[in-house]
């Protein structure tokens, strides 16, 4: 497959021959994450059949190159806004795996206080912006926050604001009128904003090649005025090369790319689909190239590093799972008086009762039991 | 030379100058001052929206603020309710105070994905993690022959989503008290203005002051009916009142201000007052204001009234082109004074 960039570099696939990608440190680091990934959504399909999550949780097995590639490039301070299928999102951009699994199992201790939900996480530590139910509904989010970025560059004259955002999403999304919207606003802004379209060919049943009628999604792009660039979404050493190239645009303020990830999910849509319209053999193919192979073939035939350290790291990661669903079960459920608090940032929103006193103040408003 | 009597004269004038100092304005103006000294006061404050920036606003609100606080600080926008509502909405969750403007508030019918679940409920699904400090302002209510789409009052359609709060500003005093308030607020803010009340005028005072979002404004009290209105209404209730004086009538009129939430203190006190309340909308009949209000007086204050309540709306039509069908889609004083005549035999 040859990539197509928009712009006249040699192609980077050239350089896999001649050189390093990346340090023994940066490769270990890329497997742990991705297999933190995987252990930790295999964990949720048990959970979830045992009874322990519920609702809609969408696993994001086979995809785990494009978060790793993308979000291991990142500092704390860029952002990340995701769809519902934002586990592994979460987990890359730096959210404690129990503070994942707690919110998945509807705890205090979640990330967002058992309120959100599989669909919904947010970190305000680590500017992770959600985690959304409805498609699209998170690009427009994800370019205010890049328009902070260029904000507080301009107007508030902090001149080394470099932040940058990633905007995650899928194909069904490409066809919705909130990602073309966007893709105009952040060219015409030179928001730093990158906008990665993780392609896996379905949008529950619907494939993306009957849904859209020019399926190659990264030609989008430069329709807008933005680059638009193809990568094989199965090899996190790939993505990780045009992401680096995107993120560096973005900080230079050079404006927003449209990166198309070719990648796949080896599980249904989500915990609930019986995934069975997807042809077996597309299934197989993508499965034998499943990244987190991909990388570990990689490693060791580089030379970066032995059986016995990536062992290592998946026993590591093990305890880390486990760890995490432990912390989750002991944790304790909300409890009546939550229900309420986070209704306004401001409680004076609940207005003034009766008695001429603002509802907050009622003693039963914690309690959860005023009416409001 | 100024006699001692003189000088004193002089001192109580300067006084009550420097004190009570006003300056007239009209409605569209007052929101201007309002929102340009919220921007001198915090950096963060920017506005977006259709128009914003060179044009000045189609109803003027922002004019000249993009020449004094620059292109970014007072977007123009592409013609995208929906996205760039969602982009107030994360530059907000990331530290900025946007005033995201509906050229018309109908427009923001195409921005209800966003209004809706990420302005209302990021903050409570963030489990209390993201503020979301946006006012969301525009027009609204029924002009003069503008047509259906042109003259819709959304305050009905926002009011269940939980998390917002919602204000309607009738007077240029409340205008600029109202927009200033909803800027500092750290809720998400819709503020409803009227596309007739643009050039009401008033003066106003000189020094820095807000509304309160929460509370209702007494406009006339009164003792033998609470009648509860907003935005334009207001004026048509006026002039009812006017009517109703003549007719040996004391209404109570109290402008509501606070759509969501309700201020029950106030009307709550005018309800044990009078035991008769009318309420006066311009929204549609079916899950308008006028229905929430009915709902909240009847679960609170039922053994103080002594008559069913009455409600006011605007007809369940598509306002209608035609001056005289439109006429009669919106509340008219005669009808007020009727119900009120109604309501107190």
């Amino acid at each position: 497959q040859i990539k197509s960039w928009l712009y006249p570099f040699p192609n980077k696939s050239f350089f896999f021959c001649l050189f390093q990608l990346i340090t023994k440190e940066e490769g270990l680091e890329l497997y742990e994450d991705m297999i933190l990934g995987r252990a930790f959504e295999d964990m949720c399909a048990q959970m979830y059949y045992r009874g322990k999550m519920f609702g809609f949780v969408h696993l994001y097995n086979g995809q785990e190159a494009v978060s790793t590639g993308f979000i291991k490039l990142l500092k704390q301070q860029d952002s990340v806004v995701s769809t519902y299928r934002d586990h592994v999102h979460a987990l890359s951009k730096g959210v404690p795996a129990r503070a994942v699994m707690s919110e998945l199992f509807g705890k205090t201790t979640g990330c967002c206080r058992g309120q959100g939900g599989s669909m919904h996480m947010f970190s305000r530590e680590h500017n992770l912006l959600g985690g959304f139910a409805f498609i699209g509904e998170g690009i427009p989010v994800a370019t205010g926050a890049a328009f902070t970025s260029k904000y507080k560059r301009e107007v508030l004259k902090e001149a080394d604001c470099d932040h940058v955002t990633l905007a995650f999403f899928g194909d069904g999304t490409c066809n919705n009128g909130q990602f073309f919207e966007c893709l105009n606003m952040a060219a015409l802004w030179k928001l730093p904003i990158v906008f990665v379209v993780e392609n896996n060919l379905w949008a529950i049943g619907m494939s993306h090649l009957r849904a859209t009628s020019d399926p190659q999604i990264y030609k989008k792009g430069p329709a807008f005025g933005m680059p638009g660039i193809h990568v094989d979404g199965m090899d996190v050493l790939k993505v990780r090369e045009v992401a680096k190239e995107a993120i560096g645009r973005a900080r230079r303020g050079e404006g927003p790319t449209l990166v198309e990830c070719e990648t796949y999910r080896f599980r249904g849509h989500s915990l609930a689909d019986p995934d069975e319209l997807r042809d077996p053999a597309e299934k197989a193919h993508y499965a034998a190239r499943d990244p987190i192979t991909a990388l570990k073939k990689y490693l060791i035939e580089n030379s970066l590093a032995s059986e016995a350290d990536l062992k290592a790291i998946d026993k590591k990661i093990d305890e880390v799972v486990e760890d995490a669903v432990e912390f989750a079960d002991e944790s304790p459920v909300p409890s009546q008086s939550q229900l309420l608090e986070n209704v306004f940032a401001d409680p004076k929103g609940f207005g003034i009762g009766p008695d001429g006193r603002y509802r907050c103040e009622d003693p039963k408003f914690t309690e959860g039991t005023a009416h409001v | 030379m100024l006699t001692p009597f003189q000088y004193l004269l002089s001192g109580i004038y300067l006084t009550r100058y420097i004190l009570y100092s006003r300056h007239e304005l009209l409605l569209f103006e007052a929101l201007q001052e309002g929102l340009e000294e919220e921007m001198e006061r915090d950096l963060r404050v920017c506005v977006m929206g259709e128009d914003v920036g060179h044009y000045g606003g189609s109803y003027k609100v922002t004019k000249g603020l993009a020449k004094k606080f620059g292109d970014l600080r007072v977007l123009d926008t592409p013609i995208a309710e929906n996205s760039f509502a969602g982009m107030g909405i994360g530059a907000a969750m990331t530290g900025l105070r946007p005033v995201v403007e509906g050229m018309n508030m109908g427009f923001l019918l195409l921005a209800f994905n966003q209004i809706s679940n990420n302005c209302g409920m990021l903050h409570y699904t963030s489990g209390g993690q993201f503020t979301i400090p946006i006012v969301i302002r525009g027009p609204g209510g029924v002009g003069r022959q503008l047509g259906a789409e042109h003259s819709q009052r959304l305050e009905s359609y926002f009011q269940s989503i939980p998390g917002i709060q919602m204000v309607a500003c009738s007077t240029p005093y409340n205008a600029k008290g109202l927009m200033k308030a909803a800027i500092r607020s750290e809720n998400p803010v819709i503020l409803f203005e009227h596309v007739l009340l643009y050039n009401l005028k008033e003066r106003i005072p000189d020094e820095d002051y807000i509304c309160n979002l929460e509370e209702a404004e007494m406009v006339r009290p009164g003792e033998h009916v609470t009648i509860l209105t907003y935005s334009r209404m207001r004026y048509h209730v006026m002039q009812a009142a006017k009517t109703l004086v003549n007719k040996g009538y004391d209404p109570e009129v109290i402008d509501i201000r606070s759509l969501k939430p309700f201020d029950l203190y106030t009307i709550g006190n005018s309800v044990k007052k009078t035991h008769r309340v009318l309420i006066v909308e311009e929204c549609m009949r079916t899950g308008g204001i006028g229905a929430s209000l009915i709902a909240a007086i009847t679960e609170n204050f039922n053994d103080y009234l002594d008559a069913p309540i009455m409600c006011l709306s605007s007809q369940d039509v598509p306002t209608p082109y035609a001056g005289t069908l439109e006429e009669v889609t919106v509340v008219q004083p005669a009808q007020i004074v009727t119900a009120v005549e109604q309501l107190c035999q």
